[in-house]
């Protein structure tokens, strides 16, 4: 079993709440969460990674209890080891590119110098070709450039699992597909497991070896009706 | 002009010291506001931020009160300690910093605003306790507008007059500050003294004004 999950929880914005109710188990090596945006995706992850402490339930990762309401148990999302990619990769703009991907390496309250180095934040240097822009800070990055920083940030301290926040949306169509076919080269060389939510049917084919169906906070296992209506196959677009 | 770089550098040791303890509490307090949600939140916020709208010597009247030799704090500090603040330098310090306190406490909580929770996440994910987040995320994102406030702050306390008179006096070479050293000697007819303090004053604060604009725009240095 890698992902046990059984969570419930209530966000409340000024008068409007939001229910997430949230319960699968998926043992496949990639899983998708697919849902429309606000359906309560990103909650997941978060809870799922110890952003987002959930009402009640339990969150399980390869047999081993990382959050659970009843015996209290809670792991600080510091110590939960999962590989975190953010929608917008959330890079830190005070850093360049070697010190970001070093910034987990290190506990302390210094960040890492400028010229960090080290085999393994020289080898991810290499992995995805960042080599040359190593001194360079995220607003000077392209797209594809920012989200191989993120991905080799989040793989550098050999995280368990790698948690993806819709790790396309922020890219044009090209690059879409481009950095599609490289995720998907990389997680068949590292073999780790991976979860990724995202509301692209698109990336189902390619990661979804269990799909998931999100909508207003519930999960299922089927599609809801305008999913498969607007599936790729059919012609008539939503 | 000896008797001018006296008060001057009093004026400057209060500023620094009362700065100083802003920094620490103004940061802590800003950060407090920023991220907290509870409730009283805002109240909070606008008793704080009273100092600079109520006149300074409504101010220095209250610390009279609290920190007088009858007042509570001070009884206390007195009984205990043996510690009397007023007409000292050091209930100028505290004079300072009360009016100041606004000044770093706003900056600091827009600073705090502005900074992205989901970069202190990502680090958190990164392995990072709250400690190492706030120090190598949270600070370096905010650094830049709580400083343009902590000059701000400065350059206010070295112009403290009002409540540093009610709390320290004018005691020559020992609680007589720039501004109120500026006052005494208009009031003794010593003109020429007079024109010079306002000079430095007038330098120094044109200096550290300086200084805070060119921090305030941009909230990252890259």
């Amino acid at each position: 079993m890698t992902f046990d999950v059984d969570i419930a929880k209530t966000v409340s914005s000024g008068k409007r709440h939001f229910h997430l109710r949230v319960k699968f188990q998926s043992t496949a090596r990639r899983t998708a969460i697919y849902g429309p945006s606000g359906a309560g995706k990103s909650l997941t992850l978060q809870a799922l990674a110890g952003l987002l402490t959930p009402d009640t339930g339990r969150i399980a990762f390869d047999g081993k209890l990382l959050f659970d309401r009843d015996s209290k148990v809670d792991v600080p999302a510091r110590e939960r080891r999962f590989g975190y990619l953010f929608q917008d990769y959330a890079l830190f703009p005070h850093l360049n590119v070697r010190q970001n991907i070093a910034f987990g390496l290190t506990a302390g309250l210094r960040n890492p110098s400028a010229q960090v180095g080290g085999e393994a934040v020289d080898r991810w240097l290499r992995t995805f070709e960042l080599s040359d822009v190593a001194a360079q800070h995220p607003s000077e990055l392209s797209g594809g450039q920012r989200q191989r920083t993120a991905l080799a940030r989040a793989l550098v301290n050999s995280p368990r699992a790698l948690l993806l926040d819709e790790p396309f949306s922020a890219l044009d169509s090209e690059l879409r597909d481009r950095m599609r076919s490289e995720l998907d080269d990389l997680l068949q060389r590292i073999d780790i497991p991976m979860l990724m939510i995202t509301h692209d049917k698109d990336d189902l084919a390619r990661f979804g070896e269990a799909t998931l169906y999100l909508r207003d906070g519930l999960i299922s296992e089927r599609p809801a009706p305008s999913l498969l209506r607007a599936s790729p196959s059919s012609l008539h677009a939503v | 002009m000896d008797s001018a770089w006296i008060p001057l550098a009093l004026s400057l040791k209060v500023a620094a010291w009362s700065t100083a303890i802003n920094l620490v509490l103004g940061v802590a307090v800003g950060l407090l506001l920023a991220r907290r949600r509870f409730i009283g939140r805002e109240f909070i916020d606008a008793v704080l931020t009273l100092p600079m709208v109520l006149p300074p010597t409504v101010l220095g009247y209250y610390l009279l009160v609290l920190i007088g030799r009858r007042g509570p704090i001070g009884a206390w500090l007195y009984e205990t300690f043996r510690i009397n603040l007023i007409f000292t330098w050091q209930g100028a310090v505290i004079a300072a910093t009360l009016v100041a306190f606004p000044l770093v406490l706003k900056a600091a909580r827009a600073a705090f605003e502005g900074v992205d929770p989901q970069l202190e996440k990502a680090a958190r994910v990164l392995g990072l306790n709250e400690w190492s987040v706030f120090f190598r995320v949270t600070l370096p994102m905010a650094w830049r507008g709580i400083l343009a406030g902590v000059l701000l702050a400065f350059a206010r306390s070295l112009g403290e007059f009002g409540a540093t008179l009610m709390v320290a006096g004018s005691i020559p070479g020992r609680t007589q500050t720039l501004s109120v050293a500026v006052y005494e000697a208009v009031q003794a007819g010593q003109d020429s003294v007079a024109n010079v303090l306002v000079l430095i004053t007038s330098i120094t604060c044109i200096v550290v004004l300086l200084s805070a604009g060119r921090l305030v725009p941009g909230r990252v240095a890259q």
